[in-house]
């Protein structure tokens, strides 16, 4: 039961400014991730919400009240860390139950405690292990069970899916889901992932050079990202993007030539714009379809086929473009396809890489990953 | 503004508090003393004539450079820093480079071969002088006398060559665990590419050892100048600097200025004269220990 | 195959012989002390009935088991006191660094390279006015002073390998620094803790140019009373043999089980 409120939290090191005046709302009970590439600040954020590292100017408030000179352990929080962090010479029992013992809980309710959070996470047979002998997925648990433990309000996580195979990295993502649903504890989730970010968070922080791009639902960030960055950084595989010229603008949307020549017009709000301006256009991959008639053209340089869907590399000028197509086409290499778009799937950029704005919101962007709680 | 909350403030005074009694006990133990004998190098203070202590200004220097006691000193301690040094590379090296082959009960021959480096000063010289170099009942004379040669009096005959022998057998074995390291985190893969480029034992020793070798070289070669300036239990136990000044370094030449005549200020000229000499080393170790800690 | 057999076989001869060339001062010390005074000074053979002679004789010396005593005393209390000061020093520099760490690092390593003759005559004379002339705790304190860079360096070097998540893994849970040390940082290091200790005991066991110079007959240690038999008329060879080896055997051993380690102290990390 906490909310969390960052205002114009800043961090310096030496010279190097790392986060440049960070605003965030976290809602109580909301599981939110930060997402960015690596040195974008995401696990300096993280470090100065736990206590780890002070920030240099700004506050942490958590349920009211300011929290910027309360020691790590004593914010009601618990963290997950990327390398888990175990205590190596202790068995998980012991593990687990470090926090209660520097708490001065007694024996029997330190017991009772970690039994009950192992029998949760299915750890009982391990209890007498020590992290050595344990699986990553199993040592992976521990880390978890040691912060549930100690019943935090604000549960962290670093990364901590980084260091498991794949298959194990997706089994993770379903329990940390599901353990979130159970717990009705608030979450903040650091990740350079995107797939992560977008199967887990109620609302996803993206972060850039210290900076925060965009807050928001997954759906809002892939259906209305509001810059060039997050439209690139969103979504698998990456978005394309081509340089388009404005031919007209009215009511419902913006004309722009395309590099073929072709005319669409995209609904966004293009107030503002001249005749002529440069523009850039994206479009993600698996919004472009292979139409004979279409008014794009290139050459397949590479094909990647799946099985269900089939990527296509396409050199379109000096371009080269991703389109995902179903996985049934019999496209070759060196064969030159046409391909086209819906224009209400396409997103404008002006010069600075700013979104403009869409005219028609999508349906699903309000939706939260658990509807019960959806605000 | 707001330095309370600002991380490097608060772990700096935690940091710095943590590191004061390490670095205050240090600062006395190096500035301290270091202070007197500059001091006391500039006074006329002898032990024997109590309440005659007057400035002296440089007489002490003056005295002590130019008497030819400091000469041989010096030119005993170069000598024996010197050969130590190349016994003890050298042979360092090569036996690194043997025991680094595989042989029948390596691990045991390595440990051996290292133990003389723990034993202590007094026990060392007081063996060598005793049971190897004794000119009647040593073992050495018996070696010699199986070949039908003359005992050698080691200590009256060649004196500082039976100390270089007795310091070299004790810093050798340093040489080689250091260097015995170092080779052993030579990349395998390095001497296989170079053998599958036709280099033969000799071109991959030369041209792959011997560079690799080269800095933990240079750390064995600083670290036992620092040790071999100041030798002087070996000396203090067999021959006592002599005969005559034949085996007085200057290490014992100011124990001898010191406590046997109680000369304090020409002790301390000598003492100045030696931290000046091992300090030119030490520049040379730091700036190396340097590039490594920042990479 | 063949060849390979006969080339490893002479590598093994020619290591071996090396190797019994290098310490058979050593052996024939062991070898000694088990002998009378008479077979001592006698043609050197290896073939001789062994007694325990010199060795009872040795021990039966009141002033031996002080001396030994002594260097027990000396050298453990030289090293628990520098471990005690160089821990939370070593903590601080791998956990805690500032811009001057890597500065203070270097200037310690540097007061290891101020030559003890050097400084011979102030501390002798300090040592007079205090009354520590001869005495166990002034040769702790010089031992401490003399061993807490290597020390405070092969902590550091050790400390650095512990991963900085589990310490900050343990404040999350709610460990101060103290906690952190203890329940912590010194269980995760230990073998590196011992290591150290020991070399610093090894350091401060064979030292002579201070306990030479700064005890007599209260305080001396070991190496003081082997000095001793450089006397003419303490040519005894037998007992000085079951002396010495006695007196080094313990650190022989512990010269074995640290010598890894040691490399990384005695050369500041330069070498690993």
């Amino acid at each position: 039961m906490a909310t969390l409120q960052l205002k114009g939290v800043t961090k310096h090191f030496g010279e190097t400014q790392v986060l440049k005046g960070i605003d965030l709302d976290v809602n109580d009970r909301e599981f939110v991730v930060f997402v960015g590439p690596s040195g974008c600040g995401k696990s300096t954020l993280l470090r100065i919400i736990a206590g780890l590292e002070s920030a240099s100017a700004g506050d942490l408030v958590i349920d009211g009240e300011r929290i910027n000179d309360v020691g790590p352990a004593h914010r009601g929080l618990a963290m997950v860390f990327q390398s888990y962090a175990l205590y190596p010479h202790m068995t998980v029992e012991e593990n687990m139950g470090f926090s209660l013992k520097l708490a001065g809980t007694d024996k029997q309710a330190r017991r009772a405690k970690v039994h009950e959070t192992a029998r949760i996470l299915q750890l009982e047979p391990l209890l007498t292990r020590k992290p050595k002998a344990l699986s990553g997925g199993q040592r992976q648990r521990v880390a978890i069970g040691r912060a549930i433990v100690r019943n935090p309000s604000i549960f962290l996580f670093d990364e901590p899916l980084s260091n498991l195979d794949a298959a194990l990295r997706v089994q993770m993502r379903i329990e940390l889901a599901r353990l979130h649903e159970k717990l009705d504890a608030t979450m903040i989730y650091v990740t350079h992932d995107q797939i992560e970010a977008m199967t887990m968070a109620d609302k996803i922080v993206v972060l850039q050079g210290g900076v925060v791009e965009q807050v928001g639902s997954p759906m809002t960030l892939y259906h209305h990202p509001v810059n060039r960055f997050v439209a690139g950084f969103i979504g698998s595989p990456k978005m394309n993007f081509l340089p388009v010229e404005v031919s007209d603008v009215s009511a419902s949307g913006v004309e722009v030539i395309l590099p073929g020549g072709e005319r669409i017009e995209v609904p966004v709000a293009g107030s503002g714009l001249t005749h002529g301006a440069a523009l850039e256009l994206g479009i993600r991959p698996e919004h472009l379809m292979l139409d004979e008639r279409g008014p794009l053209a290139g050459r397949v340089q590479v094909i990647e086929r799946l099985g269900g869907q089939t990527s296509l590399y396409l050199q379109q000028d000096d371009r080269l473009m991703t389109l995902m197509a179903d996985g049934d086409v019999a496209h070759r290499v060196d064969e030159t396809v046409r391909f086209g778009f819906a224009p209400r799937r396409a997103h404008l950029f002006d010069a600075e890489g700013r979104a403009l704005e869409s005219l028609e919101r999508h349906p699903l962007t309000h939706i939260q990953r658990c509807d019960n709680r959806a605000s | 503004m707001r330095t309370r909350a600002s991380g490097r403030t608060v772990g700096g005074l935690r940091s710095l508090s943590l590191q004061a009694p390490a670095v205050t006990l240090l600062l006395i133990w190096m500035a301290v003393p270091l202070g007197m004998t500059v001091w006391f190098s500039l006074q006329r203070y002898n032990l024997m004539m109590p309440g005659m202590e007057q400035f002296a200004g440089l007489e002490n220097y003056h005295y002590l450079l130019t008497d030819p006691a400091l000469w041989r000193a010096m030119a005993n301690t170069l000598i024996l820093v010197a050969s130590v040094l190349a016994i003890s590379v050298v042979g360092g090296t090569l036996l690194a480079v043997l025991y680094q082959q595989e042989f029948f009960g390596r691990g045991i021959a390595r440990v051996l071969a290292i133990s003389p480096f723990f034993i202590m000063p007094t026990v060392s010289a007081l063996i060598w002088q005793n049971m190897m170099m004794h000119p009647v009942n040593g073992v050495l004379a018996w070696l010699l006398g199986l070949f039908g040669l003359p005992a050698i009096d080691w200590f009256s005959s060649y004196p500082l060559l039976s100390i270089i022998i007795i310091v070299a057998w004790q810093w050798l074995p340093f040489a080689l665990l250091i260097l015995l390291t170092a080779i052993q985190s030579l990349d395998d893969d390095q001497v296989e590419a170079a053998r599958m480029d036709g280099a033969g034992p000799l071109a991959i020793f030369w041209h792959i050892t011997l560079p690799h070798l080269k800095r933990a070289i240079g750390v064995v070669v600083m670290i036992q100048m620092i040790f071999l300036l100041t030798v002087f239990a070996e000396i203090f136990v067999t021959t006592s600097g002599g005969p005559g000044l034949a085996t007085t370094n200057l290490a014992y030449l100011i124990y001898l200025r010191a406590l046997l005549e109680f000369d304090v200020g020409g002790a301390s000229a000598g003492g100045v004269i030696a931290i000046v000499l091992a300090n030119i080393v030490a520049i040379f170790l730091v700036r190396m220990v340097a590039k490594n800690l920042a990479s | 195959m063949q060849s390979a057999l006969i080339k490893r076989l002479g590598l093994t001869l020619l290591a071996w012989t090396l190797t019994l060339v290098i310490c058979f001062p050593i052996v024939w010390m062991v070898l000694t002390g088990f002998k009378t005074e008479t077979q001592a000074i006698a043609s050197p053979t290896l073939f001789f009935t062994p007694t325990l002679e010199s060795y009872a004789a040795v021990q039966g010396r009141a002033d031996y088991v002080k001396f030994a005593l002594n260097s027990v005393y000396i050298s453990l209390g030289a090293t628990f006191l520098a471990l005690a000061i160089a821990i939370p020093s070593a903590y601080a520099m791998a956990f805690l660094p500032t811009k001057r760490t890597k500065g203070t690092l270097l200037w310690m390593l540097s007061t290891k390279m101020l030559p003890p003759v050097g400084v011979l005559v102030p501390i002798y004379l300090i040592f007079r006015d205090l009354g520590l002339l001869d005495t166990r705790t002034g040769l702790i304190v010089i031992y401490t002073l003399m061993n807490l860079p290597i020390i405070i360096w092969m902590l550091y070097t050790f400390f650095k390998d512990v991963p900085k998540d589990i310490l900050e893994a343990g404040r999350m849970d709610g460990a101060s620094t103290l906690h952190e040390v203890c329940y912590l940082l010194i269980p995760l290091t230990l073998p590196g803790i011992a290591s150290t200790g020991l070399l610093s005991v090894i350091l401060s066991w064979n030292e002579a140019f201070w306990s030479l110079n700064l005890t007599s007959s209260q305080a001396a240690p070991l190496t003081a009373y082997i000095a001793s038999f450089s006397s003419p008329e303490g040519l005894f060879w037998a007992k000085l043999s079951a002396a010495s080896t006695m007196a080094v055997a313990p650190i022989l051993i512990f010269g074995w089980l640290t010598q890894k380690q040691m490399v990384r102290g005695l050369t500041f990390g330069a070498v690993k």
